[in-house]
This record gives structure tokens, sequence and C-alpha cells, in this order.
């Protein structure tokens, strides 16, 4: 080789260190607020987090301790409701795309279902206030749980359908040589297959919904106190988080980093449990 | 995949599938018509629910048009151009709102683009399988992080780090550009365009992994076989999807134009329009968490809605735009 030819290809090699380099400093930079929000979190928030934390309710400004029992229960009712709404709709959905839609309206559905999953959260809070609000005028429970079965659906109907694709046709054909209707053959035969996959879909879907605050500021309202009834606002989660962060008491402000926390867990075992119920098969 | 009830006829004889020639051409499909009652009932009532998904961009857009008739007959084009924000005199403009979205969601795109494409290099043509999953899947954990717990961390600890570490030495150094000029409080655009560029880089980085993976193998041999390095042919690779990553950060700036929580919580929430990026400012998502609960008389009202619409416009726009793109990408590469 000639110098100038030795040059260039030491050249290269520099760059192709350089940026190998430049492309993990990346990921690392990505993956260090990961740690830095988790284990933040983790640190402010375990200190407050005791029985009387999910047992108690809140307690008025100036005395200590106290909890989140009714937005524990105010978050469990709000998806509940939503999921009254989101999973027929998400599943039913999910069943047709993956059984019946390989035409222009299944392409369509899966299109909508998608740009749906990208309008902001807040925007779907708007919809459930002029739809639910505004007819019962009154912020109610129920608004809140349409908001969050709305935000449910794309995420339901697209893991629903992915799920039930990846059961052999075999099954199908099995089911269908045997004289078993279609409609049959998926009830009983490709929907028990794909079960778990759908499963931990709708709580992936659950998952999202529950850390869901924008969609809840003007349905569920939120409340210092026990409700549980469905016309009336309630508490929830990420409500109180909201809450209790622009509060000046250091002891609220605890508890908000807790009640981050709680939810940071639940969300993260939720993803973990999807991780590895579909791992090698899925994504 | 499981259409059984359109069986092309060439598969139905037994013969080629796509591999393959078809053995028996042109290909005739044959409909095997179902006349169980059952299979109609079902087939039916799941294409109703899908009905439902469907239609509900639909009735979104009709409902927030219907409830913000008002403000769009009133103020007309108007809305978007003017920055005042007066509740008690009935008017209404939106300007300071929208400077806010964009100058936010564009401070998170300008960081967060080069950001994924490292990420997604490093992912789909560096490191090995083993290290690949793992990252991703922690890449991914990022999107679950719920916005309210983004805006805690952003309050107690992103703005007091910018108020006191970050904003004093920009000013300094580069306090003769007017971005950097003025006091640092820690809440401002700043804050909320960083702690965009946390969130949507998720998004961006695992649609632009999908398109890098769905480059075809021959171009990385072909670039290899001519004695390229890896990262000549990592190069090669992301211009051959630029596209398809151009459809990313669309995605990825759908998501910043839409976030509330996280914005509202740092952003500072005050409606004025400044080149400093120091300076708080207000959004159109933060807006409606704000004031939407307490709207005074029902223009106020309309107006929010109207906000809320245009959010909604601009979403739907560019996640429809998006989508096309990403999907005629990987297609094409589908094909080939």
């Amino acid at each position: 080789m000639n110098p100038r030819e030795l040059r260039t290809y030491r050249w290269r090699k520099v760059k192709e260190k350089a940026m190998g380099t430049i492309a993990l400093l990346c990921v690392l930079l990505a993956v260090f607020p990961l740690f830095l929000i988790f284990f933040y979190t983790l640190a402010q928030g375990i200190g407050a987090i005791n029985i009387d934390f999910f047992l108690q309710m809140p307690k008025p400004v100036g005395e200590s301790g106290g909890g989140m029992a009714n937005a524990l229960v105010g978050t469990i009712i709000l998806i509940g409701l939503g999921s009254l709404f989101g999973l027929p709709i998400g599943i039913m959905s999910g069943i047709y795309l993956a059984e019946y839609g390989n035409n222009p309206f299944g392409n369509a559905v899966r299109f909508f279902s998608d740009v749906l999953s990208g309008i902001p959260s807040i925007v779907v809070g708007v919809v459930a206030y002029i739809l639910v609000v505004i007819p019962m005028k009154s912020f109610s429970a129920l608004a809140g749980g349409v908001a969050l079965g709305i935000l449910m659906i794309p995420t339901i109907t697209r893991t629903t359908e992915e799920m039930i694709r990846l059961v052999p046709d075999s099954f199908r054909e099995a089911g269908l040589a045997l004289g078993i209707p279609r409609w049959k053959t998926i009830v009983r035969i490709v929907l028990p297959t794909a079960l778990k996959g759908i499963t931990t879909g709708v709580l992936l879907g659950i998952a999202r919904a529950a850390g869901e605050t924008a969609p809840l500021l003007f349905t569920a309202l939120g409340n210092r106190f026990w409700s549980t009834a469905i016309k009336e606002p309630i508490a929830s989660l990420t409500v109180f988080i909201y809450d209790y962060a622009k509060s000046p008491f250091e002891d609220w402000i605890q508890q908000a980093w807790a009640a981050a926390l709680v939810l940071i867990v639940l969300i993260f075992l939720v993803n973990i449990l999807f991780r590895s119920v579909t791992r090698g098969r899925y994504g | 995949m499981s259409h059984l009830d359109t069986i092309p006829a060439e598969v139905a004889a037994g013969g080629g599938s796509a591999s393959g020639p078809p053995l028996l051409s042109p290909p005739v499909r044959v409909r095997v018509r179902t006349r169980n009652l059952g299979d109609i009932v079902f087939r039916n009532l799941t294409f109703l629910f899908a009905l439902v998904v469907f239609s509900l961009v639909f009735i979104m857009a009709y409902e927030m048009y219907l409830g913000s008739r008002e403000t769009i007959q009133k103020f007309g084009f108007s809305f978007l151009t003017r920055s005042v924000w007066d509740p008690v005199r009935d008017e209404f403009g939106a300007l300071p709102f929208i400077y806010g979205t964009v100058l936010s969601s564009m401070i998170a795109l300008v960081l967060a683009v080069p950001l994924s494409l490292g990420i997604a290099l490093f992912l789909s043509e560096m490191a090995p399988r083993w290290i690949e999953r793992p990252l991703s899947f922690l890449v991914e954990l990022l999107a679950a992080i719920p916005s309210i717990v983004y805006g805690l961390w952003g309050i107690f600890v992103l703005v007091p780090w910018l108020r006191m570490q970050v904003e004093p030495v920009l000013s300094r150094s580069l306090g003769f550009l007017p971005f950097f000029r003025g006091a640092p409080y820690g809440f401002g655009m700043l804050a909320a365009g960083l702690i965009l560029t946390i969130m949507i880089l998720p998004i961006i980085t695992s649609i632009s992994r999908d398109v890098l993976k769905s480059i075809p193998d021959s171009y990385r041999e072909a670039s290899l076989a001519l004695g390229g390095t890896r990262w000549e042919t990592a190069w090669i690779i992301l211009t051959s999807g630029r596209s398809g990553i151009l459809g990313a950060a669309l995605l990825g700036l759908g998501r910043a134009v839409g976030e509330t929580m996280a914005v509202t919580m740092v952003i500072g929430n005050r409606a004025d329009i400044s080149a400093s990026l120091f300076d708080p400012g207000y959004s159109m998502a933060s807006v409606l968490a704000n004031e939407f609960a307490e709207a005074i008389g029902s223009m106020h009202q309309s107006a929010l809605i109207e906000i809320a619409l245009l959010l909604f416009a601009v979403t739907v726009t560019l996640n429809a735009l998006a989508r096309v793109i990403v999907w005629s990408v990987t297609r094409r590469f589908a094909r080939t």
C-alpha cells in the first residue's frame, strides 16, 4: 500500500471506532434517565410507603400521616369502567382484523386504530367531557372511564390481532375439517390458544390507562373524600400525584413520590410480564 | 394468514404459494360461502366493533367541531394569529400556546432525532443479539413511564438542575444568542424541550430500528463485500431507510405536540412569546389541562375546545402521514 492509501485506511478505521463509540454513548445517554428517574422515585417514595399509605384516607392540611386509599380505589374503579368500554371493542375488533380483516376495510381499521393511538390523551379527555360531562351536568367517574376506555382501544385491538395471528392456520384447518363452524373454531380453538397473549396485551393497555392523568383532569376531576359512585367525581392515583406535587407541603410531596413509585412499579411489572409472554414470538 | 373463506385457487390446488410460480394461472379466487347462521352473526358482530374503532376518529372530530363552533365563527383564522387570551372579556387568540407547543416540540425533535438514530444504528447494525434485546427493552420502558412521573421528576430534579447549573453556564458562554438570554428560572421552554426529548426518544428509536431492520441483508453484504467498514455499511443502511426515518421523526413530533402533564408541570405556564429558551411559556395541551375544568362561560369553553380540535387535527395529520411513509418503506423492502 502506498502512504496515501494507508492514510485513508487508517482514517476509515478511526472513523469506524469513533462512530461505534458515539452510537454506544447514545444508548447510554438514553438509558441513563430511565435509571435516574426510577431510582430517584424509589429513594424519595419508599419512605412514605407503609400500611397506612394504602389503607388510610388523605389527612387535612397540617396533620401528618394519612394515605391514598380513596385514590387507589378510584383508579381501580376508573380502570374497571374503562375496561367495560375498551375491552369488548378492542378484543372484538382485534378478532375481526385477524380473522376477517384482510380487505380494504380491515386496512382502514388498522390505520385508524394507529392514528387513534397517536391522538393526545388530553384531547380524548375533551371528547369525554363533551360526550358525558355536559349531558350529565357533572364531572363523574363515568366520564373518566369513557376517556380511559377510548385510550385503551388501540393497544388492545392491535395486540389482540397480533396474538391471534400467531395461532397457526393448521389449528383452524383442524377445526374446520371436523365440520365445526368457523365462529366456533375461533371461539373454542383459536381464542383459547391465544388467550395468554391477549390477556397480557389487555393488561398492557390497562396499565397504560392507569398511568394517564390528562384525560382525568376534567372528567373524573378528583375527590379528597371517599367515593365509589360512578356519577360523582372520583379520586385517582395520577391526579393525586399532580395535586400533591403542586402543594407546598413537604409530606404531601413525599406522598406524591410514593404514589409515583407504586404506579411505576406496577407498570414496569406489567411490561416485563408482557415481554416474557411474547418473547421470541413477537416484536 | 387465516382467510379461509377466500382461498386462492392455486393454494387450494396444492400449488406454489408466494415463494414459487403458481401452478394454475391466472389465479382464480374461489369464494366458499358460509351458510351457517352462527358464522354470519359472529362475523357481523366483530365487524360492528371494528366499525366503532373506525368511526371513533370521525366522531371525535365532529363533536369537537360542534363544541367549538362559537369561537370558530367569531374569530375565524385570527384565532391562530392573535395573542390575546382574556376569558373575562371573551377575547381569544391561541398564538402564544401554538408558539410554545411548536418551540418545545422543535427543541425535542432536534435533540431526539440524532440520539435516536445513534441508538437505532447501534441496536440494529452493531450490537450482538444478546445485548440488543435487553437494551431495546430498556429504551421501550422509557415510553412506559407515565407522563405525570416525568413531570414530578421534572419539577424536583430537572428544573433545579437547569436553574443552578445549566442555564447560568449557557448564558455565560452562549449569551450572545437571543435563545440563551434572561434570568435562569429553571421552569421554561428549555425544561419542557428536554423532558419531551426523553419522552419521544423511545418511539423514534423503535420505529427507526424497525425500518433499518426491514432493509434486506443484501445491502449489507454488498457494502461489506466491497470492503466497507461496519460504520460505512451502517451509513448506507441509514441512507436507504431515510424516508422511514422521516416517518419515525413525524411520529415523535406528534407525541411531543400532544404531551400534556410533564410539559404543564415544567413549562412555567405563562402566555408570553419570547425567543429565550429560559423564559416560561405555555403550550396548547397545558392550557387545556389548566383551564378546562374551570372554564368560565361558553366562549371560554369553546375556545379551549377549538385548541383541542387544533391539537387533534395536527396529531392526526402527523400520524397519518408518518404511518403511510413507514408502511410504504417497510413494505417496499419486504417485497425485494
